[in-house]
């Protein structure tokens, strides 16, 4: 595909990308958005509902049963961010992922070799993973690819909560990753710990290991949404690129 | 005067707990010999905690030829005598009694864990392992080879593609296999534990998740149950839909699975080229509920997306573009040589072995074992609408890559049809409360195979337990017996020839 030297391929009109919430819409008192949520994405705050896309499934649950409507998904697949903060959805502009130092960036901006470890994940994510090296993704093509061996490579590129029986496993790959190094998280359980959250079998997320410089939300995640937060982290898509789809104001979704 | 020492039930009939004959110990064996011998299988085999030190063993066998499902239990304290020397089909089930619940089965011929988590009895492990003394995934007594020329190979958790963790340890001479290991057990999340007590808000979305690129099998699969204890059939159009997504997924999968065959013989031509129908098979399933896996799509009660007359047609018209591309690149295969010469004969198991074993699915398929849930035990639009069984005899890699070919085929002409005449009806209707102190078996033949759902109510209607058998489980020691006496460097293209699922595996 020639995204990003022009737009990407165009997604399914039913895909659930970024939310957006117009909170002049909601019934006071309501938590309806906040209960159904399966992962408990959603806090209100102040009487406004607030998305936390690290735990979001990306369901619907929560569109379905609000009973105003004020609840949306938008097709802006561009949903990675730096922090565990820049995930929170609260009516205000939606930060996308910034790029790595000047110094990360001229060591990794033309080739990143990137270990992957499932660390408890549904073969969902891997598998999405797995499509950016394929013919029409063409990861390759900006100098990003997944080796066999953490010794090979610039970083990680985890999936799953991390299980107890991963934990160990993961560790070490971390450390056998020589430095400088960076950790990229894909998925709501690699964020912080998916449907699994507190179950004990697992650890919440990638962070509760090794320290994570990008997190790309979904469950899984579209292989754009990945691909985009990784371009992103190395400073290879910024908003002048045909292809990036400018700072989208989320506002506009919410107009009638 | 007769006494019956099973109940019959059929896929999605639940039974009343109090008609499931509980028997002596010698009675159960006795009891599931026999109906193994008369043309049953071995479908499922599990635990469950009573008060006290008690665990009630539930056998589910399943006989094709009738349809019928067969239930019956037992009870047992800390050990009983295993299963395994006259049923081999219930070996892994019962390691997985004996990790779960601290049960020993006397005389298993090789009882190791599964999954490597602590048992759920406090205070008792068959293994007799310390309740302080974590337990290390991996490390158990597993099968060796001793000898001056003999070698060990061991690979994983992580190893080298994008894929999930599994450790194998190869036993080998040179280049030769005598013997793979294979320990499991690296994504345990705990889901079934979880499961207690619902359905919940969670509960579904650990149905779409327990085996990820399995979502709609095992979703409906689920939701098929629930209804069944509710009492309520979908409408028509929500089981067609359902079929459409499930033949989809399987669609999706097969595709991808023959283009990875092709990746690991080094088969660039036809490597390359799958991997965009693959993707092209998943933005269908995308069209129809905004995610490539399905995910959200199955919900109790029926679908949570409709499908228009014009997204119908849109779907078709790229189902059948998209064959067309599948068609292209997997012809390649059968035309070159080098292809055919990696293929046959490589990684092949008996039809013997694998009845033995209790093998299910698209292994089971290759090796000439006539078996298909849609056929056998149809449910949802099964019971309206048939696909042919695909079989081949040789058991190989050759066998299991022909079978995904003929499925394909099959599925695409399938799901091209049905969404032409998908028929009227309310997308999801609510359902009631479910039935209390009941129990119910959910089949679904998933892309790799049958997947079994046990749930039973307590007395409360909520889930006093929920048994999961994803056909992995039934299928992973059949990769361990295609390894014996093959090359080493066949193990890439036997193992992505089962393509098995080790989440699915370890829940």
């Amino acid at each position: 595909m020639p995204f990003p030297a022009a737009d990407p391929p165009k997604v399914s009109d039913r895909f659930r990308g970024l939310p957006v919430i117009d909170a002049r819409k909601c019934i006071e008192g309501c938590r309806r958005c906040g209960e159904v949520c399966p992962t408990d994405a959603i806090s209100i705050c102040d009487g406004r509902p607030r998305i936390d896309l690290g735990p979001c499934l990306f369901c619907g649950d929560c569109v379905q049963a609000c009973p105003p409507g004020a609840l949306a998904y938008t097709p802006d697949y561009r949903l990675a961010s730096r922090t565990r903060e820049g995930l929170i959805v609260d009516g205000t502009a939606f930060q996308l992922a910034d790029a790595l130092t000047a110094k990360a960036r001229q060591l990794f901006g033309r080739s990143l070799h990137l270990r992957q470890v499932s660390a408890g994940g549904c073969n969902a994510c891997e598998a999405d993973i797995n499509v950016l090296s394929t013919v029409v993704f063409d990861l390759s093509r900006f100098g990003i690819q997944i080796v066999a061996s953490p010794r090979h490579a610039d970083g990680l590129i985890v999936t799953g909560p991390v299980t107890t029986n991963m934990r160990l496993a993961l560790q070490k790959t971390y450390e056998a990753t020589p430095s400088p190094k960076i950790v990229i998280a894909v998925g709501a359980c690699a964020i912080a710990g998916g449907p699994f959250a507190d179950l004990p079998e697992q650890y919440n997320g990638a962070n509760s290991t090794v320290p994570v410089d990008l997190y790309v939300p979904g469950c899984p995640p579209h292989p754009l949404t990945i691909l985009d937060g990784i371009l992103r982290l190395l400073g290879l898509l910024d908003d002048r690129a045909p292809g990036a789809g400018g700072r989208l104001d989320h506002r506009e979704h919410t107009k009638a | 005067m007769i006494i019956t020492r099973h109940v019959c039930s059929s896929n999605c009939q639940p039974i009343a707990l109090a008609e499931i004959p509980v028997l002596s110990g010698d009675d159960f064996r006795e009891e599931l010999a026999e109906q193994l011998g008369t043309g049953g299988q071995l479908t499922a085999l599990f635990g469950q905690a009573r008060s006290g030190q008690t665990v009630r063993l539930y056998a589910v066998t399943s006989e094709m030829a009738t349809a019928t499902l067969r239930v019956f239990a037992t009870d047992v304290s800390d050990r009983y005598p295993a299963l395994t020397p006259s049923c081999p089909a219930a070996h892994w089930f019962e390691r997985e009694i004996a990790e779960q619940w601290g049960v020993r089965p006397e005389g298993h011929p090789w009882l190791k864990p599964i999954r490597f988590h602590r048992s759920h009895c406090a205070g008792r492990d068959a293994w007799e392992r310390a309740s302080g003394q974590a337990i290390a995934p991996g490390v158990t007594n597993y099968f060796r080879v001793d000898g001056a020329e003999v070698h060990e190979v061991a690979v994983g958790p992580v190893h080298a593609g994008v894929i999930e963790p599994g450790h194998f340890r190869f036993q080998c001479r040179g280049e030769d296999v005598f013997h793979l290991e294979i320990e499991l057990g690296y994504q345990h999340r705990g889901i079934e534990r979880r499961l207690i007590g619902g359905p919940d808000k969670r509960t579904l979305h650990y149905m779409e998740t327990l085996a990820g690129d399995t979502t709609i099998g095992h979703a409906t699969a689920y939701c098929q149950a629930v209804e069944a204890l509710a009492g309520r059939d979908v409408s028509l159009r929500a089981q067609a839909l359902r079929a459409i997504a499930l033949e989809l997924e399987r669609l999706a999968n097969h595709s991808g699975d023959l283009g990875a065959l092709a990746l690991d013989i080094g088969f660039l031509p036809t490597s390359a080229y799958c991997g965009r129908p693959r993707g092209d098979f998943l933005n269908i399933s995308a069209l129809l509920c905004g995610s490539r896996f399905g995910r959200s799509l199955v919900r109790p009660g029926g679908v949570a997306f409709d499908v228009d007359l014009e997204r119908s047609k849109q779907a078709r018209s790229r189902v059948d573009e998209t064959f067309q591309a599948v068609a292209g690149a997997v012809d390649l295969l059968w035309h070159s040589p080098s292809v055919m010469a990696r293929f046959d004969g490589t990684g092949a198991v008996s039809h013997a072995v694998c009845d033995e074993l209790g093998l299910v699915g698209l292994a089971a398929r290759a090796c000439g074992v006539d078996r298909d849930v849609r056929r056998d035990f149809p449910a949802g639009f099964f019971r309206f609408a048939q696909i042919p069984v695909s079989t081949w005899h040789t058991g190989d890699v050759f066998a299991r890559a022909y079978v995904r070919w003929l499925e394909v085929q099959r599925s695409a002409r399938f799901v091209s049809e049905q969404l032409r005449t998908v028929p009227g009806g309310d997308p999801r209707q609510d359902l009631g409360p479910l039935q209390s102190d009941a129990l119910v078996v959910s089949l679904v033949e998933g892309w790799r195979g049958e997947i079994c759902h046990v749930a039973i109510t307590g007395s409360d209607g909520r889930f006093a337990h929920y048994k999961i058998v994803d056909p992995s489980f039934r299928n992973w020691i059949g990769l361990a017996m295609a390894l014996r006496n093959q090359p080493i460097s066949d193990f890439p293209v036997c193992n992505k020839s089962f393509n098995l699922s080790y989440c699915g595996h370890d829940l």
